[in-house]
């Protein structure tokens, strides 16, 4: 959406100042999520009206407490305000600050200043101005800083206007750098680089130096220059310790005259609570009541909004079926395409709700708690407090629980949790486990309250989660990776969410997620269709085979039809695979029909259950048997003569399912994160390894 | 240092501290206060120039202070 004529914004400030708050108050519902090309680092842009005719695009950057970036994300911010030929390079740039962290946002700003874009600094949450006591002196401070400055409350929809028109005058803010730091620093090693890149700003060229791989606007020569600095590691790190605590001297001269606090109450808000969410008892407990309590909404509220689109669905399919014309193309629609994108659209409420949690609790400030109570514990197993994030939204889906991982500034730490992430219990599995524990385990009740439908059901995600753990352990005494694990997390303030940064949170993801992931699982939904309805020679000449063989054997018209679509599956292309596996994957208990399903969920676990209802749509044409629940229930195997879903193979395909790396999205976001080919292969091979051992142990044990 | 007490930061070792923890604030010079242990004694929770952050027990270490 990039607009010639609009006015281009850019967002930067630390995390928890309210920028999200005030992107979602000048955009509206007019942004777009996009992904920076390379990197999925989610780009958020949106169209404001600044006045009658000029339009700004803004562009909400990554929260950052600094312009050196120590993550991906951080990153992006560098990236944008230092390369001109960036799509995304500001006209003028807004600090947000929050105004009781006002000084660690300066210094943010401070850096920021010194890139010589026009630059304004919106002070949020100024309505809390009073009751926090604080006074400041706006025209001085405006001064002081050389730029404009508005006080805004962004959740109240304060001062946007005052900074609308800051943004319209934009051509007239002055670029001039606001801290000198080579002349504190060491004047002559700042004069000689100067010399050396007369064109470029010293600060640009500095944080080349100190930040950047690759440097757009230099030539080969000028790269050598660079590189030539880069080397004296030991002198860099010096400076740049020395410039932070020179940009703090300044913004405390600075405060000194605008800023004044007059600190009533010691114990506020925020130590009471604390007291009690990291209490060595309740902390854990109301940790523990919390993820209780997120689990069971993901079970059961959601299961209400998932039986109803379950069953449009399939109503939708029998519609196609019966309205449109017969032939090829009807088959694709009502056997393809429609039970695909179903088998996308019944995630949304699960994910929905999961983000929704995850997201309150973001806000709210609580977890942030979580990661210190959690770090400790975390580590043991190789990992760090941060890993708790993307452990918990492992339970919807392993794909933003990998990217989640980013905030974890330790790569060995960092490493494993994007390792064993996967082991956690995603929603894909759920259904797979639904039908399964349904065909297998009795709908009785243990002490006369818990199902024990139930109690499987979560006896499945500890499992998943003890196998995360422990292969998090293992990877910790395996794993020899430099780098040192570095943690660092900031305690914010508690705040009541802000139901509309919710909202936009949870709509933004689960949309990443349904077009993301649901791009891959409708594309292999149709290949499935093809493969089931396709095959080689065989496949075609089924009909004239069969009518020779079996004219005598079956009477009834209905039962031929039947017989024949099944020899039909039997030979198609899948069929002539699911065959293939099926000395391989005997020893599990498996037959070839549930080897299809196995082959297509390689791409993603929720295909299992779609490709059942594929093959047995395709299979059986029985009018009385129309969910795959039933069809399944009544299969039986050719060789026993029992039930092919009993006891045993039903939980030997559980286990299967809880450890294998069955998802082709998964290990495409794992190779982008981890850089390396190497990571995704070693993730699919060791956990299909323990995948297929565990099922064939409980194979054997339980028959 | 106990929780609750306070302390000037008198030094900081530069080669084993990251560049992150300085533009938080916790510089020479300034104050730091211990909120909070974590339950198992590790992360600490400290107040410094303003920012509330938790850092390692290790981390902690490569910060001299002197008590007030």
């Amino acid at each position: 959406m990039p607009d010639r004529k609009a006015i281009k914004v850019a967002l930067v400030g630390n995390p928890n100042t309210g920028k999200t708050s005030l992107f979602n108050q000048l955009t509206g519902l007019n942004q777009k999520v996009g992904n920076y090309p390379g990197i999925t680092v989610d780009k958020k842009v949106g169209r404001a009206q600044i006045s009658d005719q000029v339009f700004a695009s803004i562009v909400d950057l990554p929260g950052t407490y600094s312009i050196n970036p120590t993550t991906i994300d951080e990153n992006i911010v560098l990236q944008t305000l230092l390369d001109k030929r960036h799509d995304d390079f500001p006209d003028v740039i807004i600090v947000v600050a929050d105004i009781e962290n006002i000084k660690r946002n300066l210094l943010l700003y401070s850096q920021i200043k010194d890139l010589k874009i026009p630059t304004i600094l919106a002070i949020n949450m100024a309505d809390q101005i009073h009751r926090k006591g604080i006074e400041i002196d706006l025209d001085l401070l405006k001064m002081e800083l050389k730029s404009e400055v508005v006080l805004i409350s962004a959740r109240k929809n304060i001062g946007i206007e005052k900074l609308k028109q800051a943004i319209l005058k934009y051509k007239s803010l002055g670029t001039s750098s606001l801290a000198h730091i080579s002349q504190k620093i060491d004047e002559a090693y700042f004069k000689e680089i100067r010399s050396k890149f007369p064109d470029i700003s010293l600060y640009k060229i500095w944080l080349y130096i100190t930040q950047m791989d690759h440097y757009n606007d230099l030539d080969k020569e000028q790269t050598l220059i660079i590189d030539e600095y880069k080397k004296d590691k030991v002198k860099i790190k010096k400076y740049q310790h020395k410039e932070t605590i020179f940009r703090y001297q300044q913004i405390n001269e600075i405060l000194k005259k605008t800023y004044k606090v007059n600190k009533a109450s010691a114990t506020d808000l925020r130590t009471r609570l604390d007291k009690v969410l990291t209490h060595k008892i309740f902390g854990y407990l109301i940790f523990a009541i919390i993820l209780m309590l997120i689990f069971q909404s993901i079970f059961d509220w959601a299961s209400i909004p998932m039986d109803f689109i379950d069953a449009v669905f399939a109503d939708l399919s029998t519609l196609v079926k019966s309205t449109l014309p017969e032939g090829q193309l009807t088959n694709l629609i009502s056997e393809g395409i429609v039970p695909g994108i179903g088998g996308i659209v019944i995630f949304i409420p699960q994910i929905a709700i999961l983000f929704l949690f995850v997201a309150i609790l973001e806000e709210t400030g609580y977890m942030s708690r979580v990661v210190f109570l959690m770090d400790k514990i975390m580590r043991r197993f190789g990992m760090s407090g941060k890993s708790v994030v993307p452990l918990i939204s492992g339970t919807a889906c392993a794909i933003p629980a990998v990217m989640a991982a980013r905030n974890i500034s330790g790569w060995k730490e960092r490493l494993i949790t994007i390792l064993v992430v996967p082991f956690v219990t995603c929603s894909a599995r759920l259904p797979v486990y639904a039908i399964i524990i349904a065909l297998i385990i009795p709908q009785e009740r243990v002490l006369g309250i818990f199902s024990l439908q139930g109690l499987t059901l979560l006896g499945l995600y500890l499992l998943g989660f003890g196998m995360a753990m422990i292969s998090g352990y293992i990877l910790h005494k395996v794993l020899k990776v430099q780098g040192k694990s570095f943690f660092l997390i900031e305690m914010p303030d508690y705040k009541l969410p802000s139901l509309k940064n919710v909202f936009y949170t949870v709509v933004e993801k689960t949309k990443a997620f349904v077009f993301g992931a649901g791009k891959i699982i409708l594309a292999i939904s149709i290949i499935l269709w093809f493969l089931a309805s396709n095959g080689p020679a065989a496949f075609d000449e089924a009909e004239q085979v069969f009518e020779n063989q079996n004219d005598l054997v079956l009477g009834e018209p209905s039962n031929k039809e039947a017989a024949l679509a099944s020899y039909k599956l039997e030979h198609s292309y899948i069929g002539v695979m699911g065959k293939a596996i099926e000395p391989a994957i005997k020893p599990l208990g498996y037959d070839w029909k549930i080897g299809i399903a196995l082959i297509s969920s390689f791409a993603a676990r929720e295909v299992f259950v779609g490709s059942l209802a594929t093959i047995y749509s395709v299979g059986d044409d029985d009018e009385e048997n129309t969910t795959i629940k039933k069809r399944m229930a009544a299969e039986i195997n050719q060789e026993t003569g029992l039930k092919l879903f009993n006891v045993p193979v039903g939980m030997s395909l559980l286990v299967f399912y809880a450890f294998a790396m069955q998802c082709i999205s998964t290990l495409a976001i794992v190779k982008r994160e981890t850089n390396s080919w190497k990571w995704p292969v070693i993730q699919l091979i060791g956990m299909g390894l323990i995948a297929y051992v565990a099922s064939f142990f409980t194979y054997t044990l339980l028959i | 240092m106990k929780v609750g007490e306070r302390g000037v930061i008198e030094d900081i070792s530069l080669e084993h501290i990251p560049l992150s923890l300085l533009e938080m604030g916790c510089l020479p010079g300034e104050y730091v206060e211990l909120l909070q242990r974590a339950p198992l004694h590790d992360p600490l929770y400290i107040r410094v120039n303003g920012s509330h952050i938790a850092i390692r027990k290790e981390t902690a270490s490569q910060i001299l202070i002197s008590k007030v």
